[in-house]
């Protein structure tokens, strides 16, 4: 997995509820054979635009300066829907390194943990003022998301704590994935298994 | 202190504790299918991790192929090389693959019950969102990503943090025309799409008690629609009736053996839950999705909602949605011209959804204008309905009698309803763009389905 510590960075306010995985991602993009790194270019892309293939100009992904930003801001529930993790792999090839919503879809949440890519999750009064913070300078306005530390300094140099599990942040900062970790306790599962078999053994076909 | 049902299976699958509130979980039973299966299994053998337990693995391909009549694997060409991967990683590791033309083939949350691999008291994960729907035979079910699913071929378990626990209770006898879609539609209307967020679910009460197998995988089936990956419900005398035979149920001693342990599984009437919620089943009307989200959910025969009487938090997403979906505020929302109908999915594909359809169909012919398909859930379910002459009444009324998938749900393979036009589906998420680029989703029971493809507009079904 890919290590992640800070990233300093303009934040597209993309100030909506219930961004769901299938607009992040159409699904027929996954069936095509695009490699993850690929995904980029179609991520949003029912926003970013027309049906005739043009960018739209209204979509704030291809406005200045938010084109290469690499933090989105969002509203509830940014991620819900679908468990497709091409929604994180399509986000990664856009260059997003961070997302700030008050919270996340589960699966979605679990899946950006797999990649490197951080959710962060702050009360919507917070993630507003960063907006505001952003717009009202735009061209200048920067924030940092600092995972080492666990918080968000805004455009003005608030600092806003945010809070991370113990573990996902040890993975993330160390780019560690779990099987590995998971294959070194074999004996316990294995233990666990056979004595399992013979209590259930309905469910050992 | 007594436990809950899903506390009893969480704790009877800790291997071990990992620290910070994360355990090791077994998993019983891994599902595969086209759309990250074959890619799952060729990631974690060259990563050098086999599937670990092969034969607590199965597979059938459901998202990609065409469902068109007579068709293969040739049919739709983008989704062969997935298809292709699937039959060769699973025959590589002796993984039962169900696969097209075969019997057991079908939508994956169909396959699964319907085989009997989904039993009360497992844990069973799977690709998808929507894997909630086995949680209706009382199996710890979830959805999962691409890498949680490499990590459960290669070691059989997930590292997961216990989720906190919710009960939704439905109290009271179903109305004329409501069906368990509806029951979960109103539930999900009442609390909002985020309501389950970080919680397991449990369903409860008189009114899912009386619910037959079927209709519980459909209640389960919109878990993840209120944002819980997890909902269930206890098993009891109907999970048996419906499991007892199945191919892989087990049998004879076995079986008694199996029911023994499954009985000891409901919530105790002592046992706590962190949000408790009741719904009055009088209140229960058939519903109708209006939006882009299935909380914009509304009773069939009330006005579509108006942003400006709406919370203030939800205005501007409401206004979006009837943007998109091409709807006035406070006009009735019976009587919408419906350009296509889908009867289908993971959420309402079985036998009885079928049944419930025809009964509304029989004797009676599409609007003109309509597009009517149904899409059976597998094979199975398919050669079942032929052989009650359910496929006749519904092409003598003009509908489209295809092959078991995904279909339009999620226009995966291509099956999509075109920009613009409007369709009532029996599907489970109404999202921008869902069923194509442009579409509009209405989502609703498939008897509510049928009656809007008869009568070319949403229609109330209490009136046909």
């Amino acid at each position: 997995m890919d290590k992640f510590t800070k990233v300093t960075g303009v934040a597209t306010p993309l100030m909506r509820q219930n961004v769901d995985t299938d607009l992040i991602i159409r699904i027929e993009r996954l069936v095509d054979n695009v490699t993850r790194e690929g995904l980029g270019p179609y991520c949003f892309e029912q926003i970013r635009f027309k049906p005739d293939g043009s960018e739209d100009p209204d979509c704030i992904f291809n406005q200045t300066p938010y084109r290469d930003a690499p933090i989105i801001l969002s509203r509830e529930n940014f991620g819900c829907g679908s468990s497709r993790e091409g929604a994180v792999w399509a986000l990664k090839g856009m260059g997003i390194k961070a997302v700030i919503a008050p919270y996340f879809g589960d699966i979605f949440n679990n899946n950006c943990f797999q990649n490197g890519l951080l959710p962060v999750a702050l009360p919507i009064h917070e993630i507003e003022q960063l907006a505001d913070e952003m717009t009202a300078s735009p061209g200048n306005a920067r924030i940092t998301v600092d995972l080492e530390n666990c918080q968000v300094i805004s455009p003005t140099g608030r600092t806003i704590p945010f809070q991370v599990d113990a573990r996902r942040q040890h993975a993330m900062l160390n780019g560690l994935d779990d099987i590995a970790l998971t294959m070194s306790r074999r004996d316990e599962i294995e233990a666990w298994q056979a004595s399992d078999k013979s209590a259930r053994p309905w469910v050992w076909l | 202190m007594g436990k809950t049902l899903f506390d009893k299976i969480w704790d009877s699958h800790v291997i071990t504790d990992l620290g910070n509130g994360f355990v090791l979980l077994h998993i019983d039973r891994l599902l595969l299918h086209d759309m990250s299966g074959g890619k799952a299994l060729k990631e974690a053998i060259d990563k050098g991790y086999p599937p670990a337990q092969p034969r607590l693995t199965y597979g059938t391909p459901d998202h990609t192929m065409s469902t068109k009549p007579g068709r293969d694997e040739f049919t739709h060409p983008p989704g062969l090389p997935l298809i292709k991967s699937m039959r060769e990683t699973t025959s590589a590791y002796g993984i039962k693959l169900f696969d097209l033309g075969q019997d057991g083939q079908g939508i994956v949350h169909v396959m699964g019950p319907e085989q009997g691999l989904t039993l009360p008291g497992t844990t069973l994960v799977c690709g998808d969102s929507h894997t909630s729907t086995h949680g209706g035979l009382g199996s710890l079910a979830f959805g999962i990503g691409s890498s949680e699913l490499v990590h459960v071929i290669a070691t059989q378990t997930m590292v997961q943090r216990k989720p906190k626990r919710m009960r939704a209770s439905f109290e009271g006898k179903l109305m004329p025309g409501v069906t368990a879609k509806d029951m979960i539609l109103h539930l999900i209307g009442e609390l909002g799409t985020a309501a389950g967020t970080g919680y397991s679910v449990e369903y409860a009460g008189s009114g899912v008690r009386a619910l037959p197998a079927e209709a519980r995988l459909t209640l389960c089936n919109l878990t993840i629609e209120m944002g819980a990956r997890t909902g269930m419900v206890a098993p009891d005398d109907t999970t048996y009736e419906y499991l007892n035979g199945r191919d892989y149920a087990p049998k004879g001693a076995m079986w008694e053996r199996a029911v023994a342990h499954w009985r000891t599984l409901p919530t105790d009437p002592d046992a706590e839950f962190d949000r408790e919620h009741t719904v009055d089943m009088k209140n229960v009307a058939p519903q109708i999705t209006w939006g882009t989200s299935p909380e914009h959910v509304i009773a069939v025969d009330r006005a579509i909602p108006d942003p400006s009487k709406g919370p203030e938090e939800k205005r501007g997403a409401w206004e979006a949605a009837l943007q998109y979906q091409g709807l006035e505020p406070g006009k009735p929302i019976e009587g919408t011209q419906v350009d296509w109908v889908f009867i289908g999915s993971c959420t309402n594909s079985r036998l009885s959804d079928l049944r419930a359809a025809a009964e509304i169909v029989k004797g009676r012919h599409k609007a003109d204008h309509v597009t009517a398909w149904v899409v059976p859930g597998s094979v199975r379910i398919k050669a079942e309905a032929e052989a009650e002459g359910l496929d006749r009444v519904f092409t003598e009324a003009g509908f489209e009698w295809r092959e078991p998938g995904c279909s339009m749900c999620l226009a995966s393979n291509g099956e999509r309803v075109p920009p613009g036009k409007r369709s009532v589906s029996t599907s489970n998420r109404n999202f921008v763009g869902r069923q194509g680029p442009g579409a509009r989703t209405h989502l609703a029971s498939p008897a509510m389905a049928a009656a809007a493809a008869i009568k070319g507009a949403i229609a109330d079904v209490r009136k046909m």
